[in-house]
């Protein structure tokens, strides 16, 4: 059985279940401790991962290794950084409940179920866990319309999305015999035919898909990013983005390597399309939520396009870009939940004008996750297209890698566009002073977007340990 | 022999108890003789040998799903007979389409092949010996799928805190029963009395004495406090 390796999880879903009860039965508002106390058990979690041996427990339906471990502290990180964005905002909108920071711990649990997936039953249970928790998020404030359009609409097209991929697990089953990931992939390698198999992989891949927001089941994430309170928008597209592409590429690389040349066509066009509507959808947003839900439907194009090279050095890219991701969208995200006059939450792009004069530090870090976005040296974004693009001109995928630079040259437009509002349009007004936390967070992914170019080593040797768990 | 005769028995109740359940014109008694249905198929199943599925049908479905049941059909008022009207117009096609799916049916089940150790198979039990099968499903569900179960409860966890979380609102105005407050009452405040069937309170001349004033709400307090400190956030 081999339960001691499930440690990080036991723990946050024990924490879960105190945390519920410790919130329900004091008669006063127990949001904060509760959040504090969610917040320490991700830290002990983060500790355990750490610390985890490597191998299958559970008769082969978890797995650890130097990839999950890489995945749960990114995991951990964007939870910690979305429930801290949270914190402040929550209080200031009047949603000030206990069972925000659980539902995040929940997420988190069901997104580290779900990296450690090593059966397609785990897999579907870790995805469930994660979108239940989600659709709830996003409709938190649920006497705004759009909020509950939001949660509603995710909550439709996700249940759909799960269907899917239920269907191609259950083609997958009927076609190797079996859910566990290692005899699938003794199926896959010793059978000759394998069309069951890969019209089922490709359900399966069209439903993380949706997870991920990757062309063409995209649709939905405009809209749920903008009607969502801005710091759940921040959470969705920073830890579940990140669950949801590593396990894409865990489950692609793991049982299906052997299907490499089928699958590698759907992520070639996946990631194409991305790159190209992130592109150019975004550059006519005003709002600036849903300029966020493009640009991360184009960064889920970056990535993609490490998983379409298949090589060692397009999943090393992968994992570096969606590291930097998640910083450089925590920090922005930061930027966004701080936006208030006057006690009101402002969402258009316009209501930056003159940052740069009211707070020079924060229009200081916004300019540096845009640039970083946009992919302009020496921050740390322009690294992670770097090393997906030189993955992609390695492995000949010229078309991949020219739309890729041709896309960030368009995109960088919109991300321009915003420095040039923040330093150059006249001041509506000064912003309400920020919370500590938010500063905390800018700070924190600020600097590491600044400086990364200066001490790399210690996430490409991470990634490197990752890719060589995964690719074996 | 006697398990051949307990079988044709129940079976031939299961399907006379089925069709009662379309065909009757009461709701309420389709839902009883649906009742009469559950209780027959778990008496199949416990022929079968698969005890624990036949208590468990009796506990989910008679304990559980037909008690909802019966209690949907008695709140709704949906007229059944105007339902029916149209039975007799749509009575052909219907038959045809069923006809064309009975006749489907027939050539799939015509080209069914039986493993050659199908037969030997279905005798044998499946659970491995010496085990009951209330046991070997235990074993799979709490031994071998302990992390699915599990994460499964999670799930569940989740969506009762999400339908809470959406749904729930405290309203002020609400009262609620103290168990603390009810059992630490003096007795000598409440008197009994013995009162005639069917004489209302006020005949006798009992009334409740008025409830003590209200402490402010803590609502009202929590706004006047905000409206008083506004300007200072």
């Amino acid at each position: 059985m081999n339960w001691t390796l499930l440690l990080p999880e036991i723990v946050l879903g024990v924490s879960g279940l105190i945390a519920i009860v410790a919130g329900v039965i004091p008669k006063r508002d127990t949001t904060f401790p509760v959040a504090l106390g969610v917040l320490g058990a991700m830290l002990l979690a983060a500790v355990l991962v750490i610390g985890q041996g490597e191998g299958t427990a559970m008769g082969g339906q978890y797995a650890a290794d130097a990839f999950t471990r890489f995945a749960k502290l990114l995991v951990l990180l964007g939870a910690a950084g979305g429930l801290v964005l949270s914190l402040d905002w929550n209080e200031k909108e009047g949603l000030s409940r206990f069972e925000f920071p659980v539902l995040i711990l929940f997420a988190t649990l069901g997104m580290m179920v779900l990296v450690s997936a090593n059966d397609l039953m785990s897999l579907y249970l870790g995805l469930e866990l994660m979108s239940l928790a989600l659709y709830v998020m996003a409709a938190f404030n649920r006497d705004d319309g759009r909020s509950a359009e939001a949660g509603l609409k995710y909550f439709v097209l996700g249940a759909l999305a799960s269907g899917l991929l239920l269907y191609g697990a259950s083609l997958i089953y009927g076609f190797s015999g079996t859910t566990n990931f290692d005899r699938i992939a003794d199926a896959v390698d010793s059978s000759a035919g394998n069309l069951g198999v890969v019209v089922g992989l490709v359900f399966v891949i069209a439903g993380l898909a949706f997870k991920i927001s990757a062309v063409p089941f995209h649709m939905w994430t405009p809209d749920v990013y903008e009607g969502a309170p801005t710091p759940v928008t921040g959470f969705f597209a920073a830890a579940p983005k990140v669950a949801g592409l590593l396990l894409l590429a865990r489950v692609l690389q793991g049982p299906f390597a052997a299907l490499a040349p089928a699958w590698q066509q759907v992520i070639v066009l996946a990631s194409l399309g991305s790159m190209l509507l992130g592109a150019f959808a975004a550059i006519g947003q005003t709002n600036i939520k849903r300029l966020m839900a493009y640009s991360s439907i184009g960064h889920v194009g970056y990535a993609l396009m490490g998983l379409a090279v298949g090589s060692d050095a397009g999943m090393r890219g992968l994992l570096l870009y969606i590291a930097i991701y998640l910083f450089m969208n925590l920090g922005a995200f930061a930027v966004l939940v701080a936006m208030r006059r006057g006690g009101r939450a402002l969402e258009g792009v316009d209501d930056l004008a003159g940052l740069g004069r009211t707070d020079p530090g924060m229009a200081l870090a916004m300019a540096v996750f845009m640039f970083s976005m946009a992919g302009i040296p020496p921050l740390a974004g322009f690294f992670g297209k770097l090393y997906v693009f030189l993955a992609a001109v390695q492995g000949g995928y010229w078309t991949l890698a020219v739309v890729g630079v041709l896309a960030s040259v368009v995109s960088a437009y919109y991300y321009l566009r915003i420095i040039k509002v923040m330093y150059f349009d006249d001041s509506a007004g000064a912003m309400d002073p920020r919370p500590a936390g938010l500063s905390v967070v800018l700070a924190g992914s600020g600097l590491f977007t600044a400086l990364f170019f200066l001490f790399p080593a210690p996430i490409l040797a991470a990634a490197q340990a990752a890719v060589a768990a995964l690719m074996g | 022999m006697i398990a051949a005769l307990a079988f044709y028995f129940f079976a031939a109740i299961l399907i006379a108890s089925a069709v009662m359940v379309v065909t009757s014109r009461n709701p309420v008694h389709s839902v009883l003789f649906l009742i009469l249905c559950f209780f027959n198929a778990s008496a199949l199943f416990l022929i079968a040998g698969a005890e624990f599925l036949a208590m468990i049908l009796v506990i989910v479905y008679v304990g559980a799903v037909a008690v909802l049941f019966l209690f949907v059909v008695m709140m709704l008022d949906i007229d059944f007979a105007r339902l029916r009207e149209g039975f007799q117009r749509y009575a052909p096609v219907g038959a045809a389409v069923g006809g064309v799916l009975f006749l489907e049916l027939l050539m799939v089940l015509g080209t069914w092949r039986f493993a050659d150790d199908a037969a030997s198979l279905r005798i044998n039990p499946t659970t491995p010996g010496g085990i009951s099968n209330t046991a070997a499903i235990g074993r799979i569900l709490y031994t071998d799928y302990i992390y699915l179960f599990q994460a499964s409860g999670a799930v569940l966890l989740v969506a009762m805190l999400g339908a809470i979380v959406l749904t729930l609102r405290d309203r002020p105005g609400t009262k609620r029963q103290s168990v603390a407050v009810q059992v630490a009452r003096d007795p000598k405040l409440v008197e009994t009395r013995a009162v005639a069937l069917g004489a209302g309170l006020d005949t006798i001349g009992i009334r409740r004495p008025l409830p003590p004033p209200e402490p402010p709400k803590k609502v009202e307090h929590a706004a006047d406090h905000a409206a008083d400190h506004g300007g200072h956030h």
